[in-house]
């Protein structure tokens, strides 16, 4: 164990080592529990073969012994440190989740709510206006007395109560609570930032929030159950492989036992010899069943999920965490994921006669009320270019006099104002030119010209149109993030098809992906569009992984395999996901599938690792298992084992010490990085397949030369 | 060794490799429906049948309905084949007039023969009549090796079909295994045979003047012998062919009139593997991808190779407690050399060891010379291929779809290696295919290791060993080995016609086909109704050298671990004791 792989990230609560230590130890003592060791078969038998040498031990120490009571002891011994070792690894690994979720949970004290009455109902969330009046009147209740659709305001210095929407106001929120951030985030209303967790503080301003989980049932208090490990599940492919080991280990169960009517057979026909003892033959089994896997493989999921907590993901189920290991497919969003931020509006290109300035105002116009980046950025570079002051107003029934805004959704995919008679629009190309046909039938020659060549430089036209007239063109570009097309590259080695996901019209994508090294785009990008295009991917047998943070993204995130939500996102997104990345970095998908290949890795390494140990655990025990009766079976001691006693014990102890040499590769994952599948299983094969073949050789013989130097055998 | 003997050794596995191509992907026609060059002649023949049974040519079954359909026709052959032991005396066809067989043996032999194992607790010439040769045991001979290929090509169905309900229908794969591929094989195998000078009449047995006079041992004087002649020919085609190995004689293939010339052992000894080979192109061509057979077979073909190697080393060596006697060993030009006791003079070292690896590695079970007279180490070979779960090429069918399951465990590991929850042949391998997979490689050691343990615990199991030592444990060892891998073989030295080794064999040959088949049947259901995921850069590839080395790694891994012990006690610590 490495002091860096123990020390808590940064961001999390700090537990110190030895307190985990401690309780770990703890822990492997009640893990010991029959019922709880029955959950694996490959240790249970451990513990029944250790109770089984123990009670031999006792029987030995009244003078009934069937070897030598001290090496019946030593075996007994050793057997049970094999068990505690499996526990320990297990707790240790549980340990870490669980003293985070104690720190979580110290933060979920009952709190009081200020519950507001509110009059009427007010339609939905993303059309509240907030009040220039202080919020409404407010009765204190507890937390727990909260119930879903509950309206509450929380104010500078009050913990907000339970997970809930914004619905007015706009504040400064400490969420270190859940993602160890300690910046303060934004929480508004409206778009994609009003999510608030319960548990988390307002800093300053005040939000009134929508409850939309009863006590008990919010994100905090679902992190901390599956931090904690008590609603851990198998999952499918630990059951396909624990069936696999408790295969072998029958077999094992039926060699071990065969062994003694084979050896009393063989005692009689060779006229010498004692048969085979029982220790033996427990010693014998312990070491040919997978114990080595067998005794890591819950620390290993475990730690698997508590390595995507530690890079702030919360994998609501360990299935998740596996088929991201599967994915082939992965849907990014452009924005955000593949290109820096937002588009900026660069310049405004007017058609025909038009004037720029014109098209300027038109455009800052339709843009006062529209607060996504892009938006903004219109009203900045109008005021920028021709000093056109924006004035501060607010969209819906509060808007000014006589302006009335139509908000942007993904249906109309335009967006504007009505003014003084005068309709104002801008949007998409296409969607504009349907527009202006049905409103006057007829566009401008060179418009089309224009979005062109925007678009084909991979930048996004927005078209500004007056009372169904064109004006011209606000031309928006993005900017690909650094690095981005090398990680793409890296993903197709690996067999990963990255597709992105963009609302802007083909051309544009088209010079975006490219520049950007995709394999695959998704242009105009609906949400029934995205939500076919992973239907048709996962009817071709492909696993779709994809990042969303919107309301309109939970129907793709539901169908998805891997399915990560922001944090920051909307409610409905982070209800379908089944990752919620606290960071709310979407280039984190990538970080996912490396987590969920690594944990399938570790697995299959430990396997072959454990079962490759069984060969020269044959070398030492069965020619001591049988040298009185066969003496000439001592060829195959080709290890020169001291003696019969000593050539056991040291196969038992290398079988114990093993467990715990491979718990910090256990926690820690075996090293993945990113190559063809056929590379990576002939690195793996020689490393965990012929190391496992050799190291236990050098291993046993160590300890038995150790056993040897301390008269201990 | 002498150049001839390193030639034949080597032109076996020429020849029989390039036979595989033509032979599979006819196979795989006659089983995906498609005309062949036959169906002119037998179509119209297939098609009665079907009517007089009423079997409906386009219906498909699932796999619990196909596994029925198994069951249920050979729970029939196993009545049919009892019964006409029990009541040959009546029947006609009956040259030597020979009586009922014992209940025992035969329970034994019908289980022998519906199993495709043909293992022979009997002597063929002085047991059974012509007409119970000849309707019960080569009849078997071509039903249980057509229900093997059938079971494979379910399998083969399973994976190649996608998000579908049934893996092919039973009576079909039957009857057209055996009409274009077991019958028309065998035709040209016997008429083969016969130009050799193997015998097929239907008369009685000969009495032949004996060249040499003797006495008895009451001192009366012996002129003249019994030839036992019969259709033996056409019954030694078939139990080559279908991995059956039942022979004729009780001298089986070391008869001369099973196998009188060096051609007809070199004819014999191919057709053991032909078929077993053959299916792992059909697979890869039933699936689409005949690189995925060809990688089974190349695995196939190296363990084979390493283990014949083994044996022909064993044997070439001699006996070591000979040697300390100053008996010379080598080869040289006026002797073959090695260990030749038990061992036809006319096959010699090469030819009986290239013949008792072929016959193990694949569930033939036929002998051209006495196991038990091989050297320690060279039975180990032997029994060794056996205990592998005799997947080395393996029974016709049966064979293949065991080393499906090992394949089903190597890509399981491997998969989990790459970082990906494991898939092969585009199919995802899951808790049940993981499940059934491990049931079919569980199986066989825990059968022949519970089985031996039975028989040296209980006296009536010790009573018919014969050798004293580790080389009678290794005979016991050996006996349950072949049961329980339906091979057939013997090492002999073993009383096995008694009633405790019928019943205790019989049984373990049972339970091994079947609950091997049920499980395989069960894969092929469960991965037919899954969706195929596309390779790509992720997927674990299934047809580099690399796999081919994982998967004989893992083959003899389990075979190695579960039988190191017992074969420590039998023919490793005898050799040890001979001096190596």
């Amino acid at each position: 164990m490495t002091a860096q792989s123990l020390s808590p990230s940064v961001k999390h609560p700090a537990i110190s080592a030895r307190s985990l230590y401690r309780r770990a130890l703890m822990d492997a003592f009640v893990k010991l529990n029959p019922r709880w060791m029955a959950r694996n078969p490959v240790m249970f038998v451990v513990e029944v073969g250790s109770a089984l040498t123990t009670f031999l031990w006792l029987q030995a120490l009244l003078g009934n012994g069937e070897a030598a009571t001290g090496f019946i002891g030593w075996v007994a011994t050793w057997l049970w440190f094999t068990v505690l070792f499996a526990n320990f690894s297990e707790a240790l690994a549980e340990g870490r989740g669980k003293a985070q979720a104690e720190a979580l949970r110290r933060t979920r004290q009952e709190t009081q709510a200020k519950r507001v009455q509110v009059e009427g109902q007010r339609s939905t969330g993303d059309h509240a206006q907030p009040t220039h009046l202080q919020p409404a009147p407010y009765e204190l209740v507890s937390s727990a007395a909260l119930r879903r659709g509950d309206t509450v305001l929380v104010e500078a210095g009050d913990i907000i109560a339970a997970d809930g929407e914004v619905v007015e106001g706009i504040a400064s929120v400490d969420e270190s609570a859940v993602t160890g951030e300690s910046a303060p985030v934004i929480r508004e209303s409206g778009g994609d930032r009003s999510a608030v967790t319960g548990g988390t503080r307002v800093l300053s301003d005040w939000l009134v929030v929508r409850v939309t989980a009863d006590p008990g049932e919010g994100f905090l208090d679902r992190m901390i159950g599956l931090i904690e490990g008590a609603k851990r599940q198998k999952t499918p492919n630990e059951i396909a492989l624990n069936i696999l080991l408790a295969a072998f280990t029958i077999i094992f169960l039926v060699v071990c036992m065969t062994l003694l009517p084979f050896s009393l057979y063989s005692v009689d026909a060779a006229g010498q010899g004692m048969p085979v003892t029982i220790t033996v033959l427990v010693a014998l089994l312990v070491c040919l069943i997978p114990t080595t896997i067998g005794g890591l493989l819950s620390a290993i999921g475990i730690s698997g999920m508590d390595r995507m907590i530690r890079r702030n993901v919360i994998a609501m189920s360990g299935r998740a965490v596996e088929a991201a290991g599967d994915v082939d497919v992965l849907l990014l969003d452009k924005t955000g994921t593949i290109t820096l931020g937002n588009r900026q509006a660069v310049a405004f290109i007017p058609v025909g006669q038009g004037d720029a300035r014109a098209l300027a105002e038109a455009a800052q116009l339709s843009s006062l009320a529209d607060e996504t980046p892009e938006g903004r950025s219109i009203v900045v570079l109008a005021k920028e270019l021709y000093g056109l002051r924006g004035r501060t107003v607010g969209a819906g029934p509060d808007a000014p006099e006589g302006m009335h805004f139509i908000p942007f959704t993904a249906q109309t995919r335009m967006s504007g104002v009505d003014l003084d008679g005068m309709s104002i629009r801008k949007g998409a190309p296409d969607t504009m030119l349907a527009y202006m046909q049905s409103r006057n039938g007829h566009t401008p020659s060179d418009l089309s010209a224009l979005v062109d060549d925007i678009a084909r430089t991979g930048g996004t036209p927005l078209v500004v149109a007056r009372n169904g007239e064109a004006l011209g063109v606000i031309h928006l570009k993005d900017i690909v993030k650094g690095g981005i097309k090398e990680r793409f590259a890296q993903l197709r080695r690996i067999g990963i098809k990255t597709v992105m996901i963009t609302g802007d019209n083909p051309l544009t994508a088209a010079a975006i992906a490219a520049e950007a090294g995709v394999d695959d785009f998704l242009a105009q990008a609906t949400p029934e569009a995205k939500l076919r295009l992973i239907r048709e991917y996962q009817a071709g047998g492909r696993l779709v992984a994809m990042t969303g943070d919107g309301t309109n993204d939970a129907p793709a995130l539901a169908q998805a395999d891997v399915a990560v939500a922001m944090n920051t996102g909307t409610q409905p997104a982070r209800e379908a996901a089944n990752m919620i990345d606290l960071d709310s970095n979407p280039t984190k998908l990538i970080e996912i599938v490396e987590i969920g290949k690594q944990l399938l890795m570790t697995r299959g390494a430990l396997t072959t690792f454990s079962i490759a140990n069984d060969v020269s655990k044959y070398f030492a025990i069965i020619p001591a298992a049988f040298a009185s009766t066969y003496p000439a079976l001592g060829a195959l001691n080709f290890m020169r084992l001291a003696t019969p006693a000593s050539a056991i014990l040291s196969a038992v102890i290398f079988n114990a010490l093993v467990i715990v040499a491979l718990i910090p590769l256990a926690l820690r994952g075996v090293r993945y990085r990113p190559a063809p599948a056929a590379q990576l299983l002939r690195d793996n094969l020689l490393i965990y397949g012929l190391g496992g073949l050799i190291a236990p050789f050098a291993g046993i013989k160590l300890i038995d030369m150790l056993l040897t130097l301390l008269k201990l055998a | 060794m002498s150049a001839s003997s390193w030639l034949q050794l080597a032109l076996y596995p020429v020849i029989l490799l390039l036979l595989v191509r033509p032979l599979g992907a006819y196979m795989a026609r006659v089983y995906t429906g498609e005309r062949t060059f036959l169906h002119p002649v037998l179509a119209p023949v297939e098609q009665l049948f079907y009517r007089a049974a009423g079997v409906n040519s386009n219906a498909e079954m699932g796999w619990q309905g196909y596994a029925l359909a198994v069951l249920a026709f050979n729970l029939l052959g196993w009545g049919v084949v009892y019964i006409l032991q029990r009541i040959q005396g009546f029947l006609p066809l009956n040259p030597q007039g020979f009586g009922a067989v014992t209940p025992d043996s035969s329970f034994n032999t019908a289980a022998s023969f519906i199993t495709n194992t043909n293992w022979q607790g009997y002597g063929g010439e002085s047991t059974m009549s012509t007409m119970t040769q000849m309707l019960a045991l080569t009849v078997q001979n071509f039903v249980s090796a057509a229900t093997g290929m059938a079971v494979l090509v379910a399998l083969a169905r399973g994976f190649m079909r996608r998000s579908a309900r049934t893996i092919g229908n039973f009576w079909i794969d039957l009857t057209r295994g055996t009409l274009y591929i077991l019958l028309p094989l065998a035709f040209v195998l016997s008429l083969l045979l016969v130009s050799q000078g193997v015998v097929q009449t239907f008369g009685s047995y000969q009495a032949t003047p004996l060249v040499q006079p003797t006495v008895d041992a009451d001192g009366q004087a012996v002129t003249q012998q019994m030839l036992a002649v019969g259709p033996a020919a056409s019954q030694i085609a078939i139990k080559q062919l279908g991995t059956n190995g039942g022979g004729f004689f009780n001298a089986n293939s070391a008869h001369p009139f099973e196998n009188p010339t060096p051609l007809s052992n070199l004819l014999e000894m191919l057709a053991i593997m032909l078929i077993p080979a053959a299916l792992c192109y059909t697979f890869g061509k039933m699936i689409g991808d005949t690189r995925q057979g060809w990688s089974i077979l190349a695995a196939m073909t190296i363990l084979f190779v390493l283990i014949l190697g083994l044996a022909v080393w064993a044997e070439q060596q001699g006996n070591p407690a000979l040697a300390a006697f100053g008996v010379d060993q080598a080869a040289s030009s006026v002797q073959p050399g090695g260990n030749m006791e038990g061992k036809e003079a006319r096959f010699g070292i090469a030819n009986s060891a290239l013949w008792a690896t072929a016959t193990t590695a694949a569930s033939n079970g036929s002998v051209n010379a006495m196991h038990d007279s091989l050297t320690p180490l060279g039975g180990l070979a032997a029994m060794w291929l056996i205990q592998l779960g005799e997947v080395v090429y393996g029974g016709v069918g049966s064979g293949l779809y065991g080393m499906l399951a090992f394949v089903i465990v190597a890509v399981f590991v491997a998969g989990l290696m790459v970082g990906r929850t494991p898939e092969y042949l585009g199919k995802k391998i899951e808790a049940y295919e993981m499940k059934m997979a491990a049931l079919v490689i569980l199986l066989p050691p825990m059968l022949v290791l519970l089985g031996t343990a039975l028989a040296v615990l209980s006296p009536a199991g010790r009573a018919g060993i014969l050798n004293p030592g580790p080389h009678g444990f290794s005979e016991v060892l050996y006996a349950f080995s072949s049961a329980g891998n339906n091979n057939g073989s013997a090492f002999a030295g073993l009383s096995a016609n008694t009633p405790f080794y019928n019943l205790a064999l019989g049984v373990v040959m049972l339970v091994a086909r079947y609950w091997l088949i049920i499980p395989t049947l069960a894969i092929a259901g469960s991965v037919v109704a899954k969706k195929h995921v596309p390779a790509g850069a992720g997927t674990l590839p299934t047809t580099t050298p690399l796999f081919v080395g994982w998967l004989i790694a893992i083959v003899i891994t389990v075979g190695a671990l579960s039988f190191l012990p017992a074969l420590a006690l039998g023919p490793v610590v005898e050799q040890l004791m001979m001096g190596m």
